[in-house]
């Protein structure tokens, strides 16, 4: 299936996005987040982008304060994945003009949208900015 | 005022108070229970419950209010209200069950936006009940030409999502060439989703798909030519890397599942999920447990296997097709240079390693392949750490796929440095790697640099390490005493992290191997010399010196006494679980020291009586028995002997590793390491020369005399002493038993582990092997006579009823359609008196009968007459007479036969006057027991064996076996409730009355093991007693689903009833 989960988690390790494509309830979330961004955010510039945890491999990359970090299965290319990364981060940067962990934090509701628009069920659905934008614009217009 | 504390409470009730009419009122209460929300409100506290929940706080309640935006008719509220309940609940939550209405009218109404809000939902949570109630919409949607491509690349996930979760409901009869359609498709989102789709339904049924293929390596085509890509679809210059990769794993399941299909090997358990690049990782996942239960039902060598042979096996068929692959793999792997844009570098290797993946399993020229591996082993060199990484992982993917072993090992060098590398994520590809690349040539290299860097490993790696390391110097090893260092070393240097399997393992080498012994005690020595060394360490040194120190004793500084007083200068520092071991090896040192010792003798019984009070049982029963013993003197010298070889068996390690439930990775690695083939360096040979240097791979264990009860098998020499060491079981050796002095050759020593293998007759005598059988021996008793009798079959399963026979005394014993042979028994000591009852089942005579019985040895058969003919719809009924002479489990064979108009039947059956029926059930008290018990010391009167492959059962369920067998549980007598203690009486002609005790100690940690001690006043019946028992709790009749039985009246084990009287049923009949 992909994709498992992308989080957005600050320096301070304080969650700013969490979508998950597969069901976890809230014990297995808060474990979850807290051993890989523990693990993750540990790791230096010369290390690879690329964190085995329990099941999952975690492909990671960091923007200034922020490190998205994507959790997926053993099927998935790594290096496509660090670049999906890079493709989210330039969607938004579209569409808030130079990004900022407080864009994401306070538009949470449309970073979601973006995602939305780009994975589904684990798969990435979506790679055109335009399109993955064009339903933003349009609420924008309707209210 | 009363309500001081709580003024919002005084407002509301005021306010309610001053409301003019019920309609006030009414307004009023809902603005308090928040109904009164305006969208824009809910809105707001649905994302704020999301936020609240991503925080990581429990939110339970709300999921109402998320849900119910989903109806609302607004584009921002309904879109909140899918966003939202897609995050918070799952597929069986209740509340989902409220939407299903709505969001299918959102699927099949005119809304596009709505169309992909829904569609959306449905793809990220899935369900059945969303399945039956939308699949056929969403499929109508995905290839709808009315469609805009928005709606319709939502459908194709969505799908996808339906389909993986519940393919029975999803029906995709004919989807094959409307797949191919849709791989036409000239918008990217589409297609990119459509090609996953197209990687499930492939992996479910590849035939069906064929057709595919050729679309997908077109799209492969057009892409690596970037031709025609709309520049919304490159990413920095690549035609989007996301689309590429997948037809990739398309091709790569239509060559694997070709193959499985064309070989008629087992068809794969691919799961829908599965993409192929699950088939390699097996020795590279880095994590846990696999999701897809599926793919662990293909053993890694299978895989590995099909891979190799895929060099072999013409592939895709079709030239053109395969001309055009061709390219663009050669194009991918030729054209992607290292360019300086990180982006643009990352995006092309991406799509790199796709096809390298794709190369390796792909019939491709020699060439291709040393491209390929020239290219990783470029890759591991580099700086970047994610293309090492990933050169480490695909390299290791490539060792298993392909016989690329020699070329890689030239990267020997690069691959220690990637071990010692400051980022884990390498180290552990590095470790898998090399774990994979080594073999008996370069084996000694690979161990020593893992143990080097054990002490310097983090903690997270370490015991996955040792683990490692272990295996492969077991596999490996040039030559034994290397491969004692290597775990000596190990656990010096990580006890902690060495599993109590690894040391067991190097204590069975040993004591298999006489020439290993001297070193290993020496070596054993040296460490001990060290000021602290680990617990472990203290185990495996205690037991290998109490083993063979007296090897050394002529060396400087190993005399007993100096070696006894080395090892209990560290008794202080050790647990209780390693004290039991220590006592052992004072008690074999000191019946090892040649002439005695008396100031040795008495400060290790100074010990021993310290001990006797100790709290810990084990500690305490070992004080005590080996006091005891050892002040007995030369006369038990044999019970402190050394232990016998262990008989040759699979690694522990590597049988652990492959019988582990938790699949942790590096447990898959080995489990995949454990299948492959022609690993195996340590070789079991044959006494290996002395002094000879025997060649590398041929190394290795001396063989042990194969015994010949199975289910000896201890698994650990640790166990084997405890065991050996049984309150109730210490067998003291009989002086005329106690065979030659060779101590070394002795396995009949009483403190083998095993059972006596030379005790009791050996063979088994022919009739009895008739009964240890299941259907198939029985078909065989079955001997149609003439070709045409063939067509007599018996009706039940003939086995079934004669064991349920064994535990009843009256039933049916066999049954065609002609005749019913029913018995009736009655026993009296070893008396028995059985019936036979003949009945005619038909309306016309049964002619020429005959009955003879062909008794063993032990049994004294008489039947009465019987008459030649058996008048229609009658029966008659033969009594026959049993006197058992002696204690045997040979059976009594009944040869019966008929003709029935010209055809003539004879059977062969086994009659049910067995071993138990001279049973006299009988309690005895504690009083009567004990003496009985002490008395009968030892073989032959009392044997005692481990059973293995038991069928595991509850104590209770063997109390309810046992009590069906005549034997009595005697409850009470033994304290472990672990143990079964029972008695019964045997009759016999010869033996008269004998009292057998019976001795049933379990495990309750593993069920199919235990151990039985049988004893009475008989040689011969202990022996057949012990058999007897072990044949029941081991090759107990399973019930066998019978051939369909017409009457089911022979249920085994089911008290008999009216029915099962024979006399009755022939009254049913007629």
């Amino acid at each position: 299936m992909g994709i498992r989960f992308v989080l957005m988690v600050n320096k301070q390790g304080q969650t700013r996005l969490a979508q998950y494509y597969e069901y976890l309830n809230l014990e297995e979330r808060r474990a979850l987040e807290g051993e890989i961004v523990r693990k993750c955010l540990a790791r230096t510039e010369q290390q690879c982008s690329f964190v085995e945890h329990r099941n999952y491999k975690v492909v990671y990359r960091r923007y200034a304060s922020l490190f998205f970090l994507v959790g997926v299965d053993n099927e998935e290319n790594e290096l496509a994945i660090l670049e999906f990364i890079h493709l989210l981060v330039e969607t938004m940067d579209r569409h808030f003009g130079n990004v900022c962990e407080l864009d994401i934090m306070f538009h949470l509701e449309k970073a979601h949208f973006m995602l939305e628009e780009m994975v589904m069920n684990g798969c990435v659905v979506e790679t055109s900015k335009t399109n993955i934008l064009s339903p933003i614009q349009l609420m924008e217009k309707a209210s | 005022m009363a309500l001081s504390g709580m003024r919002g409470l005084s407002v509301f009730i005021s306010d309610i108070r001053n409301c003019q009419n019920k309609e006030q009122e009414r307004l009023r209460v809902d603005k308090e229970l928040g109904n009164g929300l305006t969208p824009y409100e809910k809105k707001k506290y649905v994302w704020k419950m999301l936020y609240i929940y991503m925080l990581g706080y429990d939110v339970d309640f709300g999921h109402m209010e998320a849900v119910s935006l989903i109806s609302a008719p607004k584009y921002p509220e309904k879109q909140v209200g899918y966003i939202v309940t897609s995050c918070l609940l799952n597929e069986n939550h209740d509340f989902l069950r409220l939407a299903i209405n709505t969001v299918r009218n959102d699927i099949i109404g005119r809304n596009e936006t709505f169309q992909c809000l829904a569609l959306t939902l449905v793809g990220n949570i899935g369900g059945r009940e969303f399945a039956e109630s939308l699949a056929p919409d969403v499929q109508k949607l995905l290839i709808s030409s009315s469609c805009r491509p928005l709606v319709r690349k939502k459908a194709a996930l969505c799908l996808l999502c339906l389909y993986r979760k519940n393919p029975d409901v999803v029906n995709v009869d004919g989807w094959s060439d409307r797949m191919a359609q849709l791989l036409d498709e000239r918008d990217f989102g589409v297609l990119t989703s459509c090609v996953s789709l197209l990687v499930a339904l492939v992996s479910n049924n590849h035939e069906a798909y064929w057709s595919c293929l050729p679309k997908c390596v077109k799209i492969l085509e057009r892409l690596a030519r970037n031709q025609d890509i709309p520049q919304e679809y490159t990413y920095y210059g690549i035609p989007s890397p996301w689309l590429q990769n997948v037809p990739f794993v398309v091709v790569l399941i239509m060559e694997l599942k070709l193959l499985s299909s064309s070989r008629g090997q087992v068809s794969y358990v691919i799961s829908s999920t599965t993409k192929v690049k699950h088939w390699k990782p097996v020795v590279v996942v880095g994590c846990g447990k696999d999701i897809d239960e599926g793919w662990y039902g293909v053993t890694g060598l299978q895989r590995v296997k099909t891979m190799r042979a895929l060099q072999y096996f013409p592939t895709v068929e079709d030239p053109n097709t395969r001309r055009s692959l061709f390219e663009v793999l050669q194009r991918i792997l030729m054209g992607t240079d290292v360019v300086k844009n990180v982006n643009k570098n990352n995006a092309s290797h991406a799509v790199l390693f796709e096809a390298l993946a794709l190369v390796m399993h792909l019939d491709a020229e020699k060439e291709m392949m040393s491209q390929c591996v020239a290219l990783l082993g470029k890759f591991i060199a580099v700086r970047e750490p994610n293309i090492r990484y990933l050169g480490l992982e695909n390299m290791t993917r490539m060792l298993m796929v392909t016989d690329v072993h020699d070329i890689i090992k030239r990267h020997q060098a690069q691959i220690i440095t990637s071990l010692k590398d400051p980022d884990i994520s390498i180290r552990r590809r590095a470790l898998d790697l090399l774990y994979g690349m080594c073999d008996v040539s370069n084996a000694k290299d690979i161990v020593e640099e893992l143990l080097q860097y054990l002490s310097t490993a983090d903690f997270a790696m370490r015991e996955e390490l040792s683990l490692k390391a272990a295996i492969l110097a077991e596999k490996f090893a040039p030559d034994l005493s290397w491969y004692v260092d290597v775990i000596l070393q190990l656990i010096d240097k990580a006890g902690d992290f060495v599993s109590d399997d690894i040391w067991f393992r190097v204590v069975q080498f040993v004591t298999n191997n006489e020439d290993l012994q001297p070193y290993a005690a020496l070596k054993a020595r040296e460490y001990l010399d060290r000021p602290a060394i680990h617990e472990t360490m203290m185990k495996v040194s205690a037991y290998i010196l109490g083993e063979y120190s007296h090897l050394l004793s002529r060396r400087p500084g190993c005399s007993p006494k100096e070696i006894f007083s080395l090892i209990h200068e560290k008794l202080p520092t050790v647990s209780t679980s390693t004290i039991p071991i220590l006592l052992s090896t004072y008690a074999k040192i000191l019946m090892h020291t040649q002439p005695p010792d008396q100031e040795l003798q008495s400060h290790v019984w100074a010990i021993f009586r310290k001990y006797e009070s100790c709290i810990d049982a084990e500690i305490q029963q070992r004080a005590v028995e080996y006091h005891a013993l050892s002040m007995k003197g030369a006369a038990v010298m044999d019970i402190l002997a050394e232990m016998p070889k262990f008989p040759e068996r699979q690694s522990s390690l590597i049988k652990k590793a492959a019988d582990s439930e938790a699949d942790t990775a590096e447990q898959s690695a080995i489990k995949l390491r454990a299948q492959q083939q022609n690993s195996n360096a340590l070789v079991v040979t044959d006494q290996r020369p002395a002094n000879g240097t025997p060649p590398v791979g041929q190394l290795g264990l001396v063989k042990v005399p194969s015994t010949s009860t199975a289910g000896q098998d201890q698994s650990t020499a640790e166990q084997g002493v405890t065991h050996a060491n049984g309150a109730l079981t210490v067998v003291d050796p009989q002086p005329s038993s106690t065979p030659s002095p060779d101590l070394l050759g002795d396995l009949l020593s009483p403190l083998a582990i095993e059972g006596p293998p030379g005790t009791g007759p050996q063979s088994v005598p022919s009739v009895a092997s008739v009964s240890e059988g299941g259907v198939n021996a029985d078909a065989l008793a079955i001997a149609p006579v003439e070709e045409q009798a063939k067509t007599v079959q018996p009706i039940g399963n003939i086995a079934e009823r004669f064991h349920a026979l064994c535990l009843k005394d009256s039933g049916v014993l066999y049954e065609d359609p002609y005749i019913q042979i029913g018995i009736k028994a009655e026993w009296r000591a070893h008396h028995g008196r059985l019936v036979l009852f003949l009945g005619n089942k038909n309306t016309a005579p049964l002619m020429s009968v005959q009955a003879k019985i062909l008794p063993p040895s032990n049994l004294k058969v008489e039947l009465s007459l019987v008459p030649e003919t058996i008048p229609p719809r009658a029966q008659v009924q033969c009594p026959l007479e049993v006197i058992n002479l002696h204690p045997s489990r040979d059976l009594a064979v009944l040869d019966f036969s008929y003709k029935f108009g010209t055809q003539l039947v004879n059977v062969k059956l086994r009659l049910p006057a067995v071993f138990n029926k001279y049973f006299q059930p009988i309690t005895v008290s504690p009083e009567e027991f004990f003496p009985q018990w002490r008395s009968l010391s030892g073989p032959p009167l009392k044997l005692q064996e481990v059973v293995r492959g038991v069928r595991p059962m509850l104590l209770a369920e063997m109390a309810t076996l046992f009590d069906g067998l005549r034997i009595m549980v005697c409850p009470g007598l033994d304290p472990n409730a672990n143990n079964l203690v029972a008695s019964t009486t045997f009759y016999s002609e010869s033996t008269r009355a004998m009292l057998c005790l019976i001795r049933i100690e379990t495990d309750p940690a593993d069920r199919t093991q235990l151990r039985m001690t049988v004893a009475s006043g008989d040689p011969t019946l202990t022996f057949e007693l012990k058999e007897f028992i072990k044949e029941q709790l081991v090759s107990i009749p399973i019930p066998h689903q019978a051939p369909a039985p017409m009457l089911p009246q022979s249920q085994p084990m089911s008290p008999p009833t009216a029915i099962s009287d024979p006399g009755a049923l022939l009254a049913g009949l007629l």
